[in-house]
This record gives structure tokens, C-alpha cells and sequence, in this order.
């Protein structure tokens, strides 16, 4: 995109949102600012209920908001734009369609669905390891596998910016960990840009280079910390001695 | 998959033990058929009951033999099948391009709804007289009541399988900005297929409702019709040979359905 935009990637400015429901409206967040600059992976914490998953829905142009602005390379975000690429809490493989064919899922979407980048789609499902896995079912894939198609599934289109809905979360502990490893030596080396948002304050430290700690609803940024870790792996990071302290401040900032 | 040669012993004793479970179960299943019609054969000959009343077994093969001698057979089978076939195909059909429109628009979903839950309650044999008004006593008027008793329930069945559609997949395919034809053609299609299915096995038997009720109303043809015609002149062989054919041709379509569906499952699973 926009290379020469040295400004940040995204944006939220003095953000706004209301929900309307026939029962009621709901002010969803109230002034949220905050910035990412490009590469960084950022972490969005927050109390359950204080509407995380809105602000990745309004950073990807599928929620517009109330009042103040969204903007990404210095303009509002587009729905299904190609800059984005969108990870859920689960991996939602469909069932009746093979690894591969799960994989170009998003290139059939976007109308990309070229042999070029098919082949990119196909390398990068080689280099981490779903080679083998290719013309399997979802089905018959361990839940960490699935995890792994789906990330290589959001990255076939070629994104720059990830969201990342809590995508461990449904995971078992172990799996969890080494998924959470995995995604982020990926991520990393694939060098995108990255938002996470999770109410685990562990996993936000492990793989975040900055945690934003959001306020119960309506939402706004309560605090904004740089961890330098550095390349620093999740797993090696929960053993750093300073992991804990980390971890103490964020919980005490999200009972606030 | 490992191979039959490399199973180990147990293993290859428990399929064996599997097997056997599989044949006495249908050797059961045959069993209680022979059961049900000795005794009933037994019942007649011995005039326990008068076989003018129940019939029989060799009563019926008989009336079978006569039916297919003298050709009336195949033309009444013909007649109830395609007319079947015909009201089973249109309802499906019909239902299931009624169900994609409500799941297109949800105005047209809210302002039909209450009519298609006060069809789907009424009786349709009370539409009789008005079909035969309007269609006429011929193999319109009952293709027509074929479609009017399966077209609502294919319609109901599809929009709950199409509604049934997992939100976090739609918002997947959203977020890739994905069209509304997108979405339905991807996701919404290809996993409502099981209720595609479901809905078929259950239009096979609500078509087979639909023709032998429309025979009974109005035909001059048809297995319905040998039925309506059995029972008014007492000939019991008649009507129960009838039904008997009508049970093989229901097991049969069911069958067929069977088979699409390990066909589509089969043709669903892309590479």
C-alpha cells in the first residue's frame, strides 16, 4: 500500500460507538485513541464485555463508528479490504472443503484466485509445515493444525495488517502454548503487522511488543505499555524474570 | 489405513465378530418377516379369521400375478409413480427456491411467515374440492395436491438449514468482503447440504401422502385408486396387494434417495 505514509498504520481518533438494539441502545466505547505503527503486534486487553472484538471489527470497516474517525494508511477502512486479514476465536475450516481448498478461500473471495497466487498461498503452507496436510479435511487435523490453516489461510491473500481475535482461545492449554509460539515466529517472520485482542493477560504478554489495557464499557484506553522483549519467543518470555511483573501491573490496571 | 494382511490377530477376530453380529441381525430381520406372514398364511387357510376379510399372503401374490398378466399393473404403478415422482421433484424444488428467497430478504421472511406456519397447520385433503374445481379429476389435480402437501415442509426444512448457517463463518467471509451471493454460494449452500438431505427423505414420504390422497380423491388410475376401488367392492386381495407395492415402491424411493446422498456428500468434498 501506501509505503511513502510514514504515519501509522492505523489509527483510532477519539473513536465513538453505540450499539442499537430494539431493547436499547449501548455506548460501546467512549474517546478510544490509540495508534499502531507498521510491524508492531500489538496486544488490546480488557475487562470481558468491554467490546474488544468491536474494535477489531471497526478497524477491519466492518463496523463504522458513532463519531470520530478509523483510519488505515490515513483513510477509513474498507470492508474486506486487501490490506487486512481477519482471525477468529475458532479456526472455521469448512469441513466440506480440503486444507487447500480452505486455504484459497480467501483468493476465491477476493477474486485473486490466480495461479501465482495460488502457488504463494501453496509455498507458504509448505514452509510452516502443512505440506503433508494439503489434500487432507479439516477433520482429520489436530486442533493445533487447524489453528496453523487458518493463519496461513488469513496470509494467502497477502494481507499486511493481522487481526487477531482471540484466536488461541479455544484451544487446549498445551496446544495453546505451542500455537501461540507458532502464529507468533510466523507472524514475525512474515513480518505483518499485527492486533491482538484477549482477555489473557499471559498470552498478551508473551507475544505482544505493546499491551493497550482497555477500560470496562463504554471502552477507552486506560494505559499503553511498551514491554521490550524484543524478538523474544512467547515460551521464553514466560520465563523471563520480567514476565511476572508485567503481569501483575495489567492485572491490577484491568480491576482498576 | 493399514492393510487387511498387517491387522493383528485380536483385531482381525473382533472384525470377524463384527461381521457375524452384521449377518444374524438381517437374518433376524428376514426371520420376522417369514414370521408375520406364516402366521398370517396360517390364519387363512385354517378360516381362524375369513381370508375374505384379512386376505393372505398367497392371496395376494396371486392377485399380483394377475394384475401384471393382464398388464394393469405397470399401467397403475406407472401412473402413481410419475405423478409422484413429478409433485416430489416440483415441491423440492419449488420449496427450496422459496426458502433461498426468505433467506435473501429478511422483509419477505417476516411479512410470509405467519402464512407459511397457517399452510403448513392446514389439512390439505380440506383444499379437495377446490383442486378438483380448479384442475379437473386428472393426474394434474394430484401432482398438484403431491406439491401442496411437501412444498411447505421443503420450504421450512431449507430456511432453518440456510438461517442454521454459523455466524462466525459469515463474518469470516465478511471480513474477506465477501458479497452476499459470495456468502451464499460458499458458505451458506454447501453447508446446508445435510438439511438439503434430511429434507429430501422427508418430501420422498410426504409425496407418496400427497399422490394417494389426491387418488383417492379424484383418479381413475393409480395404486390409490385400485385401493379407494378395492375397498368399495369388498375385494380385500385388491386393496392389499396394492399397499404391499405401495410399500416396496416407498422402500425403493427412499433407497434412491439414500443413494444421492452418498453421492452429493461424496461430490461435495472438493480437492
Amino acid at each position: 500500500m501506501n509505503e511513502i505514509n510514514a504515519g501509522p498504520v492505523l489509527e483510532f481518533d477519539n473513536v465513538d460507538l453505540t450499539y442499537h438494539t430494539r431493547e436499547g441502545e449501548t455506548l460501546a466505547a467512549k474517546g478510544l485513541r490509540f495508534s499502531v505503527e507498521k510491524g508492531e503486534f500489538i496486544a488490546v486487553i480488557g475487562p470481558s464485555g468491554c467490546g474488544k472484538t468491536t474494535v477489531l471489527s471497526m478497524a477491519a470497516g466492518l463496523l463504522k463508528p458513532t463519531a470520530g474517525q478509523v483510519r488505515v494508511y490515513g483513510k477509513p477502512p474498507e470492508r474486506g479490504a486487501e490490506y487486512f486479514g481477519y482471525m477468529l476465536q475458532k479456526d472455521e475450516l469448512f469441513p466440506w472443503r480440503t486444507v487447500e481448498a480452505n486455504i484459497f478461500l480467501p483468493l476465491e473471495i477476493k477474486k485473486k484466485n490466480t495461479p501465482e497466487m495460488r502457488a504463494r498461498a501453496l509455498a507458504l503452507a509448505e514452509k510452516y509445515g502443512l505440506g503433508d496436510f494439503l489434500k487432507h479435511c479439516p477433520d482429520q487435523l489436530s486442533g493445533g493444525m487447524r489453528q496453523r490453516a487458518a493463519l496461513i489461510r488469513t496470509l494467502a491473500a497477502g494481507p499486511e495488517i493481522l487481526l487477531l481475535d482471540e484466536p488461541f482461545s479455544a484451544l487446549d492449554y498445551q496446544t495453546r502454548l505451542s500455537v501461540c509460539d507458532d502464529v507468533y515466529s510466523i507472524i514475525r517472520s512474515e513480518k505483518k503487522t499485527a492486533i491482538l485482542v484477549t482477555h489473557d493477560i499471559s498470552e498478551a504478554i508473551s507475544v505482544a511488543d505493546r499491551v493497550i489495557v482497555l477500560s470496562k464499557r463504554p471502552a477507552h484506553v486506560t494505559a499503553s505499555h511498551k514491554l521490550g522483549f524484543g524478538n523474544l519467543e512467547p515460551l521464553r518470555r514466560r520465563e523471563s524474570p520480567q514476565f511476572s511483573g508485567w503481569f501483575e501491573l495489567l492485572w491490577k490496571e484491568l480491576n482498576l | 489405513m493399514k492393510k487387511k494382511a498387517e491387522f493383528s490377530a485380536e483385531h482381525r477376530l473382533f472384525l470377524r465378530r463384527e461381521k457375524q453380529k452384521t449377518l444374524l441381525v438381517q437374518a433376524l430381520r428376514a426371520g420376522v418377516l417369514l414370521l408375520i406372514l406364516g402366521i398370517w398364511e396360517l390364519i387363512a387357510a385354517l378360516q381362524i379369521v375369513d381370508p375374505f376379510i384379512i386376505s393372505s399372503p398367497s392371496r395376494i401374490a396371486k392377485m399380483i400375478g394377475q394384475l401384471a398378466a393382464d398388464g394393469s399393473l405397470f399401467y397403475h404403478v406407472g401412473t402413481t409413480l410419475w405423478e409422484t415422482m413429478l409433485g416430489f421433484a416440483i415441491a423440492v424444488a419449488l420449496g427450496t427456491s422459496v426458502a433461498l428467497a426468505l433467506w435473501w430478504s429478511e422483509t419477505a421472511r417476516r411479512v410470509l411467515e405467519p402464512y407459511i406456519v397457517v399452510l403448513n397447520s392446514l389439512p390439505k385433503i380440506a383444499l379437495g374440492p377446490v383442486i378438483i374445481v380448479w384442475f379437473g379429476t386428472g393426474a394434474e389435480a394430484i401432482v398438484f395436491m403431491t406439491v401442496l402437501v411437501g412444498i411447505i415442509v421443503a420450504t421450512m426444512n431449507m430456511l432453518n438449514g440456510f438461517l442454521a448457517t454459523d455466524k462466525n463463518k459469515i463474518l469470516l467471509l465478511e471480513s474477506m468482503g465477501a458479497s452476499k451471493w459470495q456468502i451464499l454460494r460458499k458458505l451458506v449452500i454447501p453447508s446446508a447440504l445435510p438439511d438439503f438431505i434430511g429434507m429430501l427423505k422427508i418430501c420422498v414420504g410426504m409425496a407418496w401422502i400427497g399422490s394417494i390422497m389426491g387418488e383417492y380423491i379424484v383418479s381413475r388410475a393409480g395404486l390409490g385408486y385400485l385401493i379407494v376401488y378395492g375397498g368399495q367392492v369388498f375385494k380385500l386381495d385388491l386393496v392389499m396387494a396394492a399397499t404391499f407395492i405401495l410399500c416396496v415402491l416407498a422402500a425403493g424411493m427412499y433407497a434412491l434417495v439414500a443413494l444421492a446422498e452418498k453421492l452429493i456428500v461424496k461430490g461435495n468434498r472438493r480437492g
